[in-house]
């Protein structure tokens, strides 16, 4: 997934539409908006990010799973099989994103990228419902997506790198 | 750059930090720890072939470390979110997760835990006797009567007694490996770079130990298994201070992250509690005591001895919470 933080003017809607999409139960929520300032005043630069799991390459969540509820799908996306989880929390202590929490049914929750979507041929929620269009979803092993190619052209930022997960979710400067 | 807003992030036990695991863990991995420091020192002076003259190190301490296990395994299970599926544990084993062979450990040990002082309950039986609590041996001899009316766990208990020194090998490692664990579980952690250091395995292994030298210290009515125990926790104090510094040695040589989770310790909320409740008061003041003892002086052993165990206890509480409070940053 790419992100263009030029675009992204923090509305949230991207939040609501996953909540109702998955039934994320009230006062949860699977995605986030984080909200940055820097430079001096008056020199000030306000950004936006919207945040959800970077389904990571390299799963500390999926290796600390004592279970193998959690587990990474064809494609690379990270889920969890309800009803194997035991709710101990490794997976939430283990994500530097803080991208997993405990539903109030007990398993752990977290965004799926919608793969019920993605079957149908259709976008996450999420992207689908931008009103600037500021998300984009495709394959980034096929050099032609538009995600890759916007990756190529443009600068671009991944979150806490350096805690070595490899996340897949890129932010477009 | 400073992060002005979270919207949609105030989800309990996520924001501002993950704070997810809470006393439970604390407690059951000082129980861990203690039991495992009980079992070593049973498993280890049984193989040096001196259960006579430590009968309350190798027949008597361990009749606890199965009841200190359970509450563990209780604590641990009540922690849980999805309770009922617990017995997904057991349905894996997953070598990359700690806790899942943590889980396994767990198994062998309690089982090993559980028969080990069933297999002595002769000694036992004479050793309550000598003590005059006869009441207890009610206890003894039920089981030693229902292990002669019932041919299995006679079979079981009468094996374990003839290969008693090959258990005791397997003991001695598994309870290593469950000491090992408790710090493991933690250092595992990535994203919470206060524990993600190897030094913390070692460290909770020897406090685990030193934990259990105390409980025998304690509760043993031998003056020289009492002495004995004493010197060895003096030399497990000294270790685990090293440890301590060194863990922080090296978190101060280490990345950003690393260093800012040392300074929690290091002039941050945890220094006063950390150096002056927990070290002071937990490791150098029994030092101190069984150094004096040593030495002639008379001081109930009880003393240094609820020390460390109080000190062990508050330093996995201050492990897990701040641990947690450690994290990544979201901007550079």
């Amino acid at each position: 997934m790419a992100i263009d933080i030029t675009k992204c003017v923090g509305c949230g809607d991207c939040v609501v539409a996953c909540q109702t999409e998955n039934n994320v139960p009230i006062g949860y929520s699977r995605d986030w908006i984080m909200e940055f300032v820097e430079g001096d005043f008056p020199n000030l630069n306000l950004h936006f990010e919207t945040q959800r799991c970077n389904h990571c390459e390299d799963t500390p969540c999926v290796r600390t799973c004592p279970t193998g509820a959690s587990h990474v799908i064809e494609g690379g996306i990270v889920k969890v099989t309800h009803n194997e989880c035991i709710g101990c929390g490794a997976c939430i202590e283990a994500c530097p994103y803080d991208a997993r929490y405990f539903h109030p049914d007990g398993y752990v929750d977290k965004c799926t990228f919608c793969d019920h979507r993605l079957e149908d041929g259709l976008d996450p929620a999420c992207v689908s419902v931008c009103p600037t269009e500021c998300m984009h979803f495709g394959d980034l092993d096929d050099p032609g997506s538009e995600v890759s190619k916007l990756l190529k052209e443009r600068e671009n930022y991944s979150i806490i790198p350096e805690a070595g997960t490899k996340p897949q979710i890129f932010y477009l400067k | 750059m400073e992060q002005l807003l979270a919207t949609d992030r105030h989800i309990h036990g996520l924001y501002p930090h993950v704070d997810i695991w809470g006393f439970p863990i604390s407690a059951y991995l000082f129980l861990g720890g203690l039991a495992a420091g009980i079992l070593v020192f049973a498993a280890i002076y049984y193989l040096l072939g001196r259960e006579k003259e430590m009968p309350f190190t190798v027949k008597i301490a361990p009749i606890f470390a199965f009841p200190i296990i359970m509450l563990g395994l209780f604590l641990l299970i009540f922690d849980l979110h999805h309770k009922l599926f617990v017995w997904q544990l057991f349905l894996a084993a997953r070598p990359e997760s700690p806790m899942s062979w943590g889980a396994w450990t767990l198994v062998i040990v309690s089982v090993f835990s559980l028969l080990w002082p069933l297999s002595f309950v002769d000694s036992i039986d004479d050793y309550l006797i000598k003590r005059g609590w006869s009441k207890m041996t009610k206890v003894t001899e039920a089981i030693i009567k229902f292990e002669h009316k019932w041919i299995i766990p006679h079979f079981i208990i009468m094996s374990f007694r003839k290969y008693r020194k090959f258990f005791a090998v397997v003991l001695l490692i598994y309870s290593i490996i469950l000491g090992i664990y408790t710090g493991i579980l933690l250092s595992a952690f990535n994203a919470h770079p206060l524990w993600n250091n190897p030094i913390l395995g070692p460290l909770f292994l020897t406090s685990g130990v030193s934990t259990g030298s105390a409980f025998v210290m304690w509760l043993s009515d031998n003056h020289k298994e009492r002495l004995l125990m004493s010197a060895i926790d003096m030399s497990l104090i000294a270790i685990e201070l090293f440890f301590i510094v060194h863990m922080f040695m090296g978190m101060e040589a280490g990345a950003e992250v690393y260093k800012q989770a040392a300074h929690m310790f290091l002039g941050g909320e945890f220094t006063a509690v950390f150096w002056g409740v927990f070290v002071g008061l937990g490791l150098i003041l029994p030092f101190t005591l069984e150094a004096l003892e040593l030495r002639g002086f008379h001081i109930p052993t009880a003393l240094p001895a609820l020390l460390i165990l109080a000190g062990g206890l508050l330093f996995r509480i201050l492990m897990v919470s701040a641990g947690q409070m450690s994290e990544y940053a979201m901007f550079p």
